[in-house]
């Protein structure tokens, strides 16, 4: 078993160092570096340091290294470190998500423990979760008259229906037998609801969670760059205006890290809660 | 803090309330006639009554010329180009904070958001296309909203430029097929590129494409091969040079020299309920306006709205927008010091003009009344006023005749003119 993940991870290195020996060798420099010896050659900025086309990995690296060493500086409304943009991002993701969990999860619960809600419900259901977030926005924009608050609008569509989706069906696929013992103990409801059913249906839950919150970094990151103003996305456009490709792959690398995070913290709770029958 | 008789919060509420009493005075001089009917309808409802005819507003923006702003703590939108070149510098350079004013510029992703933001009230103040506010104002692409423009930001500064591999396509009448990216329906650049192609005897409906592109995206969209050219602001032009992607077919100068590009704008009920906020803003922007019109200040400006906070593009492309000695993609470079200017006046003649480009591309249907839509919304009075108390120069006529492509626009014949195109789409 040791032997095995041993063999794994040097694999991975050696499919990292592959991936790196090709990014470097396809972007060695061309030829001579030219001098800016007449004017409109300077004009074209020929001869001073110009990110042209795809980055090599010394440009790579400094740009990681300038913008990891001040994550935090704030040089005005427009420019900001990565962390703080990175604490924008999380923040509408939070908001959004934990509004998506309060609605969601009840909601989820009474559709699971009654089939003529869950039939009655289901149409609209199945007609609202496959509309791309982003279409919402421009009504979101008309209607809620808040960029920021649009964008955790847009989060909240999102991550609402693998959550509702979910908690619906762990709640209905309940063992009867449990349920059964339940009633003939003749507990509460609302005991029921919290002691035998939460409990039992936590696993499909945290499952429907950790698909939502990764729809929701996904939708983030569109939305900003949609809607401008802060977070990761709007960083990621804001470079792309200035055809900075260092800072987009830069911006690139640490959302797909964050996302990771994020899975990860959901993969350990949902671990957390499973049980073996 | 309290105003001298103490019965109104602060001394500019009093001000305002002595206007208003004067006021009131002189349109019921008899004492018992007045106290009559102040008791009849009550003081508030008569004040309410009395400005819906009388302009209460601007009288006390005149008495309080220099007075505090209402709202010092604004949010202002912008998209990154030059056109923005007043507004922005305002910033770095303190102009906006000389006037008393907090201000944060918000860089804002496209037009129609800028349109949104003002809508909804997130921003106080914006850069707008010109033809935007006149579009607002109407409803068209928008709610209604009275929007108003308080002086031009920029002349001139705007290009067609098209990808490199076009280069021996010069002529207009080969561009049948070809696809075009302006940043809005309701922009100068829209207006001027369907009129200089149709110059040409191409239908801009028919016989080309044009798409509405976020200027800071057509680099982009260039490179990529999704467009064949743009007629868009700078900096992009230049950048599509700087990245050897495109080059400057024809400078926006040759189509029309003077032609007016992005405004500075506010929305009719910001300016009502803040008019100190408003002449202080006036004051900021003209005085950039000013100093950005001196070719000796161009080096300077371009430098401090490079940064990524503002513009976030290469000093060196900026500069050669701003002073008029630039690269033209083609392999040579070229000395047009008017390349860009930021005359601030708002002429209404140039809004009459948009009016009949909106009409004669079917933005605006049915009868338009011109000079009086123009008047509304562009604020020749105001703008003239605070020019005047910066001792800056204000022509006597807020309606001229130009020249666009040769040919003559008279202000006082909109419809003559619009019937002398061959090619439109208006009925």
């Amino acid at each position: 078993m040791k032997l095995e993940s041993l063999k794994a991870a040097v694999l991975s290195l050696l499919f990292l160092g592959l991936f790196l020996g090709i990014w470097h060798l396809a972007t060695l420099p061309k030829g001579e570096a030219q001098s800016a010896h007449d004017e409109y050659a300077k004009l074209l900025g020929k001869g001073t340091k110009k990110s042209e086309g795809f980055p090599s990995l010394a440009q790579m690296g400094e740009a990681a290294a300038a913008q990891l060493k001040d994550p935090l500086y704030d040089r005005g409304p427009n420019d900001k470190g990565i962390a703080i943009q990175l604490g924008h991002s999380l923040g509408r993701v939070a908001a959004g998500y934990a509004l998506a969990m309060l609605f969601a999860v009840p909601l989820g619960f009474l559709i699971g423990m009654s089939p003529l809600l869950h039939s009655a419900l289901n149409p609209f259901i199945q007609v609202l979760k496959p509309i791309s977030p982003l279409a919402w926005m421009p009504l979101a924009l008309y209607t809620i008259k808040d960029s920021s608050v649009s964008g955790v609008f847009v989060i909240f569509i999102c991550s609402v229906w693998p959550m509702l989706i979910n908690t619906a069906f762990g709640v209905a696929s309940v063992r009867r037998e449990w349920l059964n013992v339940a009633r003939t103990l003749e507990v509460t409801p609302f005991r029921k609801a919290f002691a035998v059913i939460l409990p039992a249906a936590a696993p499909t839950i945290l499952t429907g969670m950790r698909i939502s919150i990764g729809i929701a970094w996904l939708v983030i990151v569109a939305a900003e760059m949609l809607v401008g103003g802060t977070g990761i996305g709007y960083f990621v456009w804001n470079e792309w205006n200035n055809l900075n490709l260092t800072n987009v792959i830069f911006a690139i690398l640490v959302i797909g890290v964050v996302g990771m995070l994020l899975d990860f913290a959901i993969g350990r709770l949902q671990k957390a809660v499973t049980y073996i029958e | 803090m309290h105003c001298d008789c103490g019965q109104h919060h602060s001394q500019e509420e009093h001000d305002a309330g002595i206007l208003q009493a004067s006021v009131m005075r002189a349109l019921f001089p008899q004492d018992r006639l007045r106290r009559r009917f102040l008791r009849a309808v009550g003081a508030s409802t008569a004040a309410a009554a009395v400005s819906s005819f009388f302009p209460f507003g601007a009288l006390e923006a005149l008495a309080q010329a220099k007075a505090k702003p209402e709202k010092p703590e604004l949010k202002i939108g912008f998209i990154p180009i030059t056109c923005a070149t007043p507004l922005i510098m305002a910033d770095p350079l303190g102009f906006y904070r000389e006037q008393g004013l907090k201000v944060a510029l918000i860089k804002t992703a496209g037009w129609a958001l800028i349109r949104d933001k003002m809508l909804n009230k997130e921003h106080d103040a914006s850069h707008f296309l010109s033809p935007m506010p006149l579009a607002i104002s109407l409803g068209l692409g928008s709610a209604v909203q009275p929007m108003r423009v308080m002086t031009v930001q920029n002349v001139n500064g705007q290009a067609i430029t098209l990808a490199a591999k076009h280069k021996d396509k010069r002529d207009p009448r080969q561009w049948k097929g070809f696809r075009f990216a302006v940043p809005f329906d309701y922009s100068m650049h829209n207006f001027l590129l369907r009129y200089y192609v149709a110059e040409h005897g191409l239908d801009p409906d028919t016989d080309i494409q044009i798409r509405v592109t976020p200027p800071p995206e057509m680099v982009a969209n260039l490179r990529a091969g999704n467009i064949d050219g743009f007629l868009g602001p700078d900096p992009f032009n230049q950048r599509a040079v700087y990245d050897e992607i495109g080059f400057i077919h024809v400078l926006s100068k040759e189509l029309w020299d003077g032609h007016p590009c992005c405004a500075f704008g506010i929305s009719e009920a910001f300016i009502k309920e803040n008019p100190n906020t408003f002449a202080a803003l006036y004051r900021a922007v003209l005085t950039a306006a000013r100093m950005a019109r001196e070719a000796k200040n161009r080096p300077l400006i371009a430098k401090v709205i490079s940064p990524p906070n503002y513009l976030n593009q290469p000093e060196t492309v900026v500069e050669q927008v701003l002073t008029g000695k630039f690269a033209d993609g083609l392999g040579s470079v070229k000395q047009v010091p008017d390349r860009a200017d930021f005359d601030p006046f708002p002429w209404h003649s140039m809004a009459v003009w948009i009016l009949t480009q909106m009409k004669r591309w079917g933005y605006l249907k049915g009868d338009v009344g011109y000079r009086q839509i123009a008047e509304q919304v562009f604020l020749v009075t105001d703008a003239r006023k605070h020019m005047a108390q910066l001792e800056m120069k204000a022509p006597a006529s807020s309606y001229t005749r130009f020249k666009v492509m040769g040919k003559e626009f008279d202000p006082t014949q909109p419809e003559k003119y619009l019937a002398s195109f061959a090619i439109k789409k208006a009925a």
